[in-house]
C-alpha cells in the first residue's frame, strides 16, 4: 500500500506542481472577475476589502464616459491590423516556404528582428519616425505599428502550417486535373487555413491587447489598454473588470467551440 | 532519390526542355514586396532613424528641432546616468525568465506529456489569460499583494520577514508580476517542443538503467533545448523592456530603463537621450540573443 | 463496364531517350522502352536507381533533361501535370486529409467539370470493394482502405496510363499479398496500362506481364517474369530477381549443342540455348532450387559440386542450406521439406548436383570473380 502511494507520488508529482503553476495563472483572472461584482464608486480604492455584491457593473458594462469609445476604437484597430498583417504576412510565408530566391536569408532576418526587439524601442523608434516625417498621430499610425509587429508573428504561425504539408498533396492535386490556380484553390489553401486562422486571432490579441507601443503613436487617441491605464492613475471604475472578464469568456469560450470537433473525434 | 528530387524541383533549371509555362522567378519577389516593405519602412528605417535621433545635439527640443551633431557622447552620458536601471532591467529580466523556465517546465511537460485527452483544455488553460487585458491582469496582482490582502497575511502569520511589512512596491512583487505575465510565452514553445518528444525514447531509456535523473537530464531536456531557447528569448525579450509591472507593482526604486525611456519620450522630451537609451538596450539584447542562440548550439529559434 | 471501352481507346506508352539528371548526378540515363496498351509492366530496383524518377517524368512531376515521352504517337513531354491522361497512385497515397473519400474519388472529375460524378464515384468505389465509405475522412481509414480510396482517386478518371509508385509498400506482409491480387484483378477488369514501381522482386513477379529491372538509371533486362527468372540477362538480374549460385569461369570449348566452361578446376556443360555469352570469361549460374543435396552418389545426367554443409535454416516449405564449396564461396540449396530425404546436419560433407539444362552462363567482365550482389534491404524514400 505505502509502495503503491510512493508510486502513484512518483507519477504524479509533476501533474501536481502543473496543476499549482495553472492556478498561478488564474488568480488574477479570478480577482479580476470577483472585482466585477464589487460595489463601489468611481474612486473607491482598487481592493477586495468590504466587498459588497453588486450586478450593477454587469448592467451598465459601459456606465463610465470615455469606455466605450475606447473598447471599440481597440477593435477597430484590432480588426485592420489584424487583416492588414494576416494577408501580407501569409504572402510572405508563401514566399518563404515555397521558393527558393535570392535574399532569402535577409529576409528572414527582417522578419526575426521585430520579435527580438522590445516593444518600447519600436514604439519609440517609430514615433521619432512619424514626428521627423511630420506624419499626425492617431488611428492610422497605431494600425501601422500594429501591423508591424504582428507581421512575423503571422509569418512565423504560417510558414510552419505550410512547411508541414506534404508536397504530394499538391502534386496528387496536379495529376487529378487541377491547374496551378485551382491546386491552391481547393488543396492548398483549405489546408493551411488552419494556421492562418490561428495567425489571424494571434495578430488580434496582440493588437487589443498591446499598450506600449500604442501609447508612443496613438497621439490624442485612447484605446481600451490606454484607457485602463489612465484610470490606474486615477482611480478604476469596476467596468474595466466587467470588460477584462468578459473579454476572457468570450475568447475562452470561442476557443473551446473551436476545438470541439476535435475533442469529439478522440472520443470516438 | 524522391528527397534529391524535391531539392532539384526547388532548384528550378528547366534547361533543355521547355515547358507550357515559363517558371516564374518573379513571383517570390512579388509576394514578399508589401510585407517587406511594411518592415522596412516601419522598422528598419525607424530603427536607423532611431540611432540617428541618438546622435543629435540634446540642447534642441521638440519644438525648435534637433540638429545633427554627432554627439556620440550621448551614449556614455544617459548610460552612466541611469546605469542602475539598466542593471535592473538586465537582472529582473534575467530572474523573470529563470523562474519562469523554473515553473513553466514542469507545466509544459505535464500538458505535452501526461495530460492524456485534456491536453487540448489545459493548452486553452495557458492561453487563456491572455485575453484578459495585460493592464487588467497587472491591476489584480495589486489587489491580491496588497498591504491587507491574503499574501501578506499569510505570510506575516508565518513569520516571514517582509521590508517594511509589505509586498507591494518591492522587487519580489514586481518581479513576481513579470513572470505572471509572461510565463505563457515559455510555456507554448516549451510545450511544442516537447510534444514532439517520443515517450518511447524516455522508456528506452528507462531500459538501458537510466534513473528518473538522468532519463530527465540525458534525454528530455536535450531534446527540448530547442524549446528552452526559444521560451527563455521570448520571456527575456519582453521583460527586459518592460515598464508596466515596474510602474504599477514598484516604486522608483523598481524603476527599469524602460521607465526612463517612456519618460524622456513622452513626459521629458528628451529625444536624443531616449534614442541613445533604447538603442543601447536594443543592442545589449541582440548581442545576449546572439551569444545565447550560438552558445545554446541552435537554430532552431524561429 | 465505361473502363473496358476506354482501355482498348488507350495507346502504347513511349519513351524515347529519356534522361534525367539532379546537377552532376545522372537519375535516369538515356532510357528508351514502350510499355503496350493495356499492360501490366513493373518497374524494378532498388532505391535510387531510377525508377520513381522515370515514374514521375511520365506523370509531369518531373521535366526530363532530355528525351521525349509519347502516348501512342503524342509527345506529352512538355505538358503539365494536369493535362496529361495519365494519373498516379502515390507513396503513401497522399489523400486530401481535408475531403471525404467520396470527394477525394470525385477530385479528377470535378476538376474536368464533370457535373454527375455520383454515380461513377459509386461505382468506382464499389470496384475497390469500399461501399458505404464516402462521407468518412482519409484519417479514418486503415492503411489498406486509404490505399483502396487511393487507386479508386486515380482509376475513375479512365487514365491512358496508371502509374503506381510502390503503392503496397506501406502494408503488412499479408495485406500486401492480398493487395496483389487484387490489384491484378482491377488491371485485367479495367484494362488500362498499369505501369507499376516496386523494390520488391516476388510482387513485380506476381503481378506484372512485363517487368523491367533498373540499375543506375538503366534498364538492365526487361522481359516476361517467367522467363527473365529461368534465363536472365546479366548477373545483377541474377541475384535481384531471386537468388543465384554463381561460379567465375572460361568457356574452353564446344561439344555438339553444349558449351564446356571450366570454373575452379572442375569441368562443367551448359546447353549453347542457355548461354548469353559463348566464349572468353563467364559467370556459370544455378538458381538455389535447382540444386539438390545428396551424401552418396550422383544420378546420372547431372554435374556436381562437393563441399560442406555451413549452416541450415529451416523455414518451413524448405530448408535452405549454405554449403561451402572446395574454392570458398558458399553455394545457397533450398531443399523442399517433402518427406523424402532426412535433415542434413551442418559440418557433414554433401554433393550439391544440377541438370546443365538448369544451368545458364552470363558474361563476366574479365578480372571480376566476386559476383554483383544488389542491396535488397533498402528504406524506401
Amino acid at each position: 500500500m505505502v509502495h503503491r502511494l510512493r508510486r502513484f507520488a512518483a507519477d504524479h508529482w509533476v501533474l501536481a506542481i502543473a496543476l499549482i503553476v495553472l492556478l498561478y495563472l488564474f488568480v488574477p483572472i479570478g480577482v479580476v472577475a470577483a472585482m466585477s461584482f464589487r460595489e463601489a464608486r468611481n474612486n473607491a480604492p482598487y481592493t477586495l476589502d468590504n466587498f459588497k455584491f453588486t450586478l450593477d457593473n454587469w448592467k451598465h458594462p459601459f456606465g463610465v464616459p470615455g469606455i466605450q469609445e475606447a473598447f471599440l476604437l481597440s477593435v477597430t484597430i484590432a480588426l485592420v491590423a489584424t487583416v492588414g498583417a494576416t494577408i501580407l504576412g501569409t504572402l510572405m510565408s508563401f514566399a518563404l516556404a515555397r521558393h527558393s530566391f535570392r535574399g532569402r536569408g535577409a529576409t528572414n532576418t527582417l522578419i526575426f528582428l521585430p520579435m527580438a526587439t522590445p516593444e518600447i524601442v519600436m514604439g519609440s523608434s517609430l514615433l521619432a519616425l512619424f514626428v521627423a516625417s511630420g506624419v499626425p498621430l492617431g488611428f492610422w499610425t497605431v494600425v501601422i505599428a500594429h501591423i508591424m509587429f504582428c507581421l512575423s508573428f503571422v509569418v512565423v504561425t504560417v510558414k510552419a502550417r505550410l512547411a508541414g504539408l506534404d508536397p504530394r498533396l499538391r502534386e496528387a492535386a496536379m495529376d487529378l486535373y487541377a491547374d496551378e490556380r485551382q491546386t491552391f484553390m481547393r488543396v492548398t489553401l483549405p489546408l493551411v487555413m488552419p494556421g492562418i486562422v490561428a495567425a489571424a486571432l494571434l495578430s488580434f490579441s496582440l493588437s487589443f491587447d498591446d499598450f506600449i507601443v500604442t501609447n508612443f503613436n496613438s497621439g490624442t487617441s485612447v484605446t481600451f489598454p490606454m484607457f485602463v491605464w489612465g484610470a490606474s492613475q486615477r482611480g478604476i471604475p469596476a467596468q474595466i473588470n466587467v470588460i477584462g472578464t468578459a473579454m476572457f469568456l468570450v475568447s475562452f469560450l470561442i476557443v473551446l467551440i473551436g476545438q470541439l470537433p476535435r475533442l469529439r473525434r478522440r472520443a470516438r | 532519390m524522391s528527397a534529391l528530387g524535391h531539392v532539384a524541383a526547388g532548384g528550378g533549371s528547366a534547361a533543355q526542355v521547355k515547358l507550357e509555362k515559363p517558371r516564374k522567378k518573379w513571383l517570390p519577389y512579388l509576394l514578399l514586396l508589401p510585407g517587406g516593405l511594411w518592415l522596412i519602412i516601419f522598422f528598419a528605417v525607424p530603427s536607423v532613424q532611431l540611432f540617428a535621433t541618438s546622435l543629435y545635439d540634446p540642447n534642441g527640443s521638440l519644438e525648435e528641432g534637433y540638429a545633427m551633431t554627432w554627439q556620440f557622447g550621448n551614449y556614455p552620458d544617459a548610460v552612466s546616468a541611469y546605469l542602475p536601471q539598466f542593471g535592473r532591467s538586465i537582472g529582473y529580466a534575467a530572474l523573470t525568465t529563470l523562474f519562469s523556465l523554473l515553473l513553466g517546465y514542469p507545466l509544459a511537460y505535464a500538458i505535452a506529456l501526461k495530460s492524456g485527452r485534456w491536453k487540448n483544455i489545459l493548452l486553452i488553460c495557458v492561453i487563456a489569460p491572455f485575453f484578459t487585458t495585460f493592464l487588467i491582469r497587472t491591476l489584480a496582482w495589486k489587489v491580491i499583494l496588497s498591504d491587507n490582502g491574503t499574501v501578506v497575511s499569510v505570510l506575516n502569520a508565518l513569520h516571514v520577514p517582509l521590508p517594511d511589512g509589505r509586498l507591494l512596491a518591492t522587487t519580489p512583487a514586481v518581479i513576481a508580476g513579470l513572470v505572471y505575465n509572461f510565463l505563457p510565452f515559455m510555456v507554448l514553445p516549451l510545450y511544442a517542443s516537447l510534444e514532439k518528444l517520443d515517450p518511447r525514447l524516455i522508456e528506452a531509456a528507462g531500459d538501458l538503467y537510466a534513473r528518473p535523473v538522468a532519463r530527465f537530464t540525458r534525454v528530455v531536456l536535450p531534446l527540448s533545448m530547442p524549446g528552452v531557447v526559444a521560451g527563455t528569448l521570448l520571456t527575456f525579450i519582453p521583460a527586459a523592456g518592460d515598464y508596466i509591472n515596474a510602474e504599477l507593482l514598484g516604486t522608483s526604486r523598481q524603476y527599469m530603463i524602460g521607465n526612463v525611456i517612456q519618460s524622456k519620450f513622452l513626459k521629458v522630451g528628451d529625444y536624443p537621450a531616449a534614442a541613445a537609451l533604447s538603442f543601447t538596450l536594443m543592442a545589449a539584447i541582440l548581442v545576449l540573443v546572439f551569444v545565447y542562440v550560438r552558445r545554446a548550439g541552435t537554430d532552431e529559434v524561429l | 463496364m465505361i473502363e473496358q471501352q476506354h482501355g482498348a481507346s488507350g495507346a502504347d506508352l513511349r519513351l524515347d531517350g529519356v534522361t534525367k539528371r539532379f546537377g552532376a548526378f545522372t537519375a535516369v540515363d538515356d532510357l528508351t522502352l514502350t510499355v503496350p496498351r493495356g499492360s501490366f509492366f513493373a518497374l524494378l530496383g532498388a532505391s535510387g536507381c531510377g525508377k520513381t524518377t522515370t515514374l514521375r517524368m511520365i506523370a509531369g512531376l518531373e521535366e526530363p533533361t532530355a528525351g521525349r515521352v509519347l502516348l501512342g504517337d503524342r509527345d506529352v513531354t512538355p505538358l503539365r501535370p494536369y493535362k496529361r491522361p495519365v494519373n498516379t497512385v502515390f507513396q503513401s497515397y497522399a489523400l486530401f486529409p481535408h475531403l471525404t473519400v467520396a470527394d477525394n474519388v470525385a477530385f479528377g472529375l470535378r476538376r474536368r467539370g464533370v457535373k454527375k460524378y455520383a454515380d461513377q464515384v459509386e461505382q468506382m468505389l464499389h470496384l475497390v470493394e469500399m461501399d458505404g465509405f464516402g462521407k468518412r475522412k482519409p484519417s479514418q481509414l486503415s492503411g489498406g482502405q486509404q490505399q483502396r480510396v487511393a487507386l479508386a482517386r486515380a482509376l475513375i478518371n479512365q487514365p491512358q496510363v496508371l502509374l503506381l509508385d510502390e503503392p503496397l509498400g506501406a502494408l503488412d506482409l499479408k495485406l500486401r499479398r492480398q493487395m496483389q491480387v487484387e490489384l491484378k484483378r482491377i488491371q485485367t477488369e479495367v484494362g488500362i496500362t498499369f505501369v507499376h514501381v516496386t523494390h520488391d522482386q516476388e510482387e513485380a513477379m506476381t503481378m506484372a506481364d512485363t517487368v523491367a529491372v533498373m540499375n543506375a538509371g538503366r534498364i538492365e533486362q526487361l522481359g516476361a517474369p517467367v522467363e527473365m527468372y529461368d534465363f536472365p540477362g546479366t548477373a545483377f538480374v541474377a541475384n535481384f530477381l531471386g537468388q543465384s549460385n554463381l561460379f567465375a569461369g572460361d568457356v574452353r570449348g564446344r561439344s555438339g549443342a553444349d558449351l564446356l566452361v571450366e570454373a575452379y578446376g572442375g569441368r562443367y556443360t551448359v546447353p549453347a540455348a542457355r548461354a548469353r555469352a559463348t566464349g572468353g570469361t563467364v559467370w556459370l549460374g544455378v538458381r538455389p532450387e535447382k540444386m539438390h543435396l545428396t551424401t552418396q552418389a550422383v544420378p546420372d545426367g547431372h554435374q556436381s559440386v562437393t563441399g560442406i554443409i555451413t549452416d541450415s535454416s529451416y523455414t518451413g516449405v524448405s530448408t535452405q542450406y549454405l554449403v561451402r564449396a572446395p574454392w570458398g564461396d558458399e553455394l545457397t540449396v533450398f531443399v523442399p521439406n517433402s518427406g523424402v530425404a532426412a535433415p542434413l546436419a551442418v559440418a557433414s560433407e554433401v554433393t550439391a548436383y544440377w541438370r546443365p539444362e538448369h544451368a545458364f552462363l552470363l558474361p563476366r567482365p574479365a578480372g571480376e570473380t566476386h559476383a554483383p550482389v544488389a542491396a535488397r534491404e533498402e528504406v524506401t524514400a
